[in-house]
């Protein structure tokens, strides 16, 4: 089962947690990682996300896909925020769920680096002293966590 | 093939410097693929120079599925344009 989301709402990541394995009895391992935003030292008020309405749902969706295609999952869920976020406040949820610890693990972790390179998500800096930054710039050391799952 | 008219998404600051999120434009027939698309596209005016004036940083999808500058996109009905994507 998969549940994509794309909200700008916040999201309860311990009830997101519990409900992939609620009423289950088959699952052994949930895996979960939750990115949040930094304040960059201080320097940052926020970060604005903007996203493509449509190809950002079907995007993961496709993500998702794949990473189903390549571990055996039983449950998957990613949220992703967009719109105006404060440091410390959550951006990105994904939780896999497997029998066995592994796949849940790896998963986790190629849903992280594939949605980093292929969602359409952009992060816009908004700093301290009221000015509007930069547009954050994508890592190169991104594209080469992605393309080692193809190695 | 005749001239056809595709809906352009622009994103992030390709979107900023283009100065719109979208707009509507006939394709000249000869535009075959997205990195044809994106080289013309850059002809436009200054604004559409500035957005683009690197090609091989520019990112498309084509009816919301990414598309490598060498495919043809004479099906597409809307195209997107944007920088690499810095989500997660």
């Amino acid at each position: 089962m998969a549940t994509v989301r794309v909200q700008a709402e916040d999201f309860d990541t311990g009830a997101e947690i519990e409900k992939v394995s609620a009423g289950r009895r088959d699952i052994g391992a949930v895996a979960s990682f939750v990115g949040l935003c930094r304040d960059e030292g201080g320097r940052l008020a926020a970060l604005e996300l903007e996203h493509y309405p449509g190809m950002a749902e079907a995007e993961l969706g496709r993500v998702v896909a794949e990473a189903e295609s390549r571990w055996p999952l039983d449950a998957v869920t990613v949220i992703h925020r967009y719109g105006k976020i404060a440091p410390g406040a959550r951006i990105v949820l994904v939780v896999t769920a497997s029998s066995h610890r592994v796949a849940a693990f790896e998963a986790c972790e190629f849903l992280m680096d594939y949605l980093k390179t292929r969602a359409p998500f952009w992060k816009k800096e908004h700093l301290i002293d009221g000015t509007s930054g930069a547009w954050v710039e994508a890592k190169g050391d991104d594209d080469e966590r992605t393309n080692r799952w193809n190695g | 093939m005749t001239d056809r008219e595709v809906r352009l998404v622009y994103f992030s600051w390709v979107r900023e410097r283009i100065g719109v999120p979208e707009e509507r434009l006939v394709l000249p027939s000869d535009i075959i693929t997205a990195g044809d698309l994106v080289r013309w596209l850059a002809t436009r005016d200054d604004a559409h120079a500035f957005a683009l004036q690197s090609p091989s940083t520019i990112r498309v999808a084509v009816d919301q599925m990414h598309v490598s500058h060498d495919e043809a996109i004479t099906e597409a009905r809307e195209i997107a344009l944007f920088p690499p994507m810095t989500g997660g």
